[in-house]
């Protein structure tokens, strides 16, 4: 299932940065992801592709433990995720050490979620200062650095409600990023925008990609995706279809679920 | 502005004959266009509000000239020493008993969230008991607990704590207890209703960022919360500080015991309980005002409060 063909912007060769396996997951009867397995590598960026309800977002959700899968394991860097192995049996590991693993993974979400009750600045220093310990000063100068990556360095004060969704998602990216995490995950980043703000927030997905941050992007911007993106994998009724490099999905999907769906939104 | 309507508009612009096309009618849609728009006279609600103000009027003459009210024995008690000393007990009895109620509320809030199922029904019990029981009827309860367990101790191995249960339960003490825990099981309630009106998506980011459980309830969601618990929860305090006028019952000398006790001894009835009712409302305003206050401080991140500086800001980004 998962292909190891070195793609352009690899990078380092030695081994993913994340790897899933067999992971499954279900809600009430219904299982959503069947024994799903990807490989990551460092600075990659990788796009999940498919249906609404194809098992797309849950398998982000389950990469960074939102979701808890029923079975397969994540390991990030080496490390296994959720859990640690004692005496041959896999225990989950207590909230507060899944809380540090979960620094290293980063994520955007389709409604941004920022914090409603903190300027864009509290936003974004929060988990840095109170969850790794940073000094208030460092931080607040790193979050300022980052909201101008963003182009947003003057709504430091304002509060996520005076923000367009456009700049709200922008300034949740800058907050995922000021936990220098080791890889983004997308959910659906662009799907809550207003036409005309979708580029805006793709264009700071594109230099983070360009930068070398490895991502994986869940998107409907099947453009963007086969622009931006080194890898695809797409999704049917929970099990990745097809795999391979994002410039083939322009010369036709071998699949033909995955070419169903190209010809529909392309 | 000039008012192009007021000299255009003659007295019903004829209309032409050619209805709906032709350049005389487009002039007659003009002239319409351009009459200014006259509010609709609510005719019935002008008589009503009429009939308000005059009956305001005539109630507050009646209670000034009102000879019964005795104003002047009002005022020359309204800051005597006992007056003053039962007004700071409903403050302190209210406050102690508000400050339990909070405390416990957001336990038993947390509690009837827990995945923990004998938590959670405990926490259900817990309500069902302190709500089932009339406030009156747990405050003497409370105060003759003696009674029913006339020691209280902490057994510990090798010995413990033991006291006269007479000892530790003063009146005023069974009055905080009694009004505290049932105050408690009703907030309660509220508390749970405004943690679950609290988006999953706020939990889920700052999980996403590596924040611990305690840290995610302390700094994002519970902050959050309170911004909506605030007015049922002021609803709440409000009812409590006129439900302590309860402890009279028991002989806590609150602000109505106090008054009570002068009028039995000089039969000044009306007046001495105008004495308590002006105070009540006294209390009651303050406690609105902080409310108010309270509310808008909590609100500033909302979006309808965005100044226009700010929103003119946006709209130029």
């Amino acid at each position: 299932m998962t292909t190891l063909a070195t793609t352009p912007t690899g990078g380092q060769l030695d081994g993913p940065l994340i790897s899933a396996r067999g992971i499954s997951k279900s809600f009430g009867g219904h299982q959503v992801l069947h024994d799903v397995s990807l490989d990551v590598r460092r600075g990659e960026a990788v796009c999940l592709l498919g249906r609404s309800g194809s098992g797309k977002s849950t398998f982000l959700r389950c990469l960074n433990l939102l979701e808890r899968a029923e079975q397969g394991i994540v390991m990030l860097d080496g490390e296994l995720l959720g859990h640690h192995v004692r005496r041959g049996r896999v225990h989950r590991l207590p909230a507060r050490r899944e809380a540090v693993q979960r620094q290293q993974l980063g994520m955007v979400f389709q409604q941004f979620n920022l914090f409603a009750h903190k300027t864009v600045l509290e936003n974004v220093i929060e988990a840095p200062v109170k969850v790794a310990g940073r000094s208030r000063r460092e931080a607040g100068a790193d979050a300022v650095g980052l909201l101008e990556r963003v182009g947003l360095a003057e709504k430091v004060d304002a509060y996520p409600g005076q923000l367009s969704g456009g700049q709200q998602q922008r300034v949740a990216i800058a907050r995922a990023l000021a936990m220098r995490p080791k890889a983004l995950l997308f959910d659906e980043p662009t799907s809550a925008l207003d036409p005309e703000m979708v580029n805006e927030v793709l264009q700071v997905i594109r230099d983070l990609v360009v930068g070398g941050m490895t991502t994986i992007i869940v998107t409907h911007e099947v453009g963007f995706a086969r622009e931006v993106c080194d890898r695809f994998a797409f999704l049917q009724e929970g099990r990745i279809v097809e795999e391979g490099p994002a410039r083939r999905l322009a010369e036709g999907a071998e699949h033909p679920a995955t070419r169903d769906f190209l010809s529909k939104v392309l | 502005m000039a008012d192009p309507g007021r000299d255009a508009a003659a007295p019903d612009p004829a209309e032409p004959a050619s209805r709906g096309t032709g350049a005389a009618w487009d002039e007659h849609l003009a002239q319409l266009a351009a009459i200014p728009h006259a509010r609709r006279l609510h005719l019935l609600r002008a008589l009503l509000a009429v009939v308000l103000v005059a009956a305001s009027v005539r109630l507050v003459w009646s209670i000034v000239e009102n000879p019964a009210f005795e104003w002047a024995t009002v005022r020359s008690y309204f800051f005597s020493d006992p007056v003053l000393t039962g007004l700071q007990n409903t403050i302190t009895l209210t406050a102690l008993s508000m400050a339990l109620a909070l405390v416990v509320s957001v336990l038993i809030a947390n509690m009837r969230l827990s995945d923990n199922p004998v938590l959670r029904a405990a926490a259900g019990v817990y309500v069902w008991f302190f709500r089932s029981i009339p406030l009156l009827v747990l405050l003497i309860l409370w105060f003759n607990i003696s009674l029913i367990y006339p020691t209280f101790s902490i057994p510990l191995p090798g010995g413990g704590w033991s006291w006269e249960t007479r000892d530790l339960m003063t009146a005023y003490w069974s009055a905080v207890l009694a009004f505290g825990l049932q105050q408690a099981a009703y907030t309660s309630e509220i508390i749970r209703a405004s943690l679950l009106a609290v988006p999953a998506g706020q939990r889920e980011a700052a999980l996403a960022l590596g924040m611990p459980p305690g840290q995610i309830f302390r700094r994002i969601v519970f902050p959050q919360a309170m911004k909506i618990a605030v007015p049922p929860v002021s609803n709440d305090l409000i009812n409590l500080l006129k439900a302590t006028a309860l402890v009279a019952f028991i002989s806590v000398p609150d602000l109505l015991y106090s008054v009570q006790q002068i009028y039995n001894r000089t039969f000044e009835v009306v007046p001495l309980l105008m004495v308590a009712t002006v105070w009540y409302m006294i209390l009651v305003s303050v406690l609105s005002l902080g409310q108010f206050y309270l509310e808008r401080w909590l609100g500033r991140s909302a979006v309808a409060r965005v100044s226009p500086r700010a929103r003119a800001a946006r709209s130029t980004t």
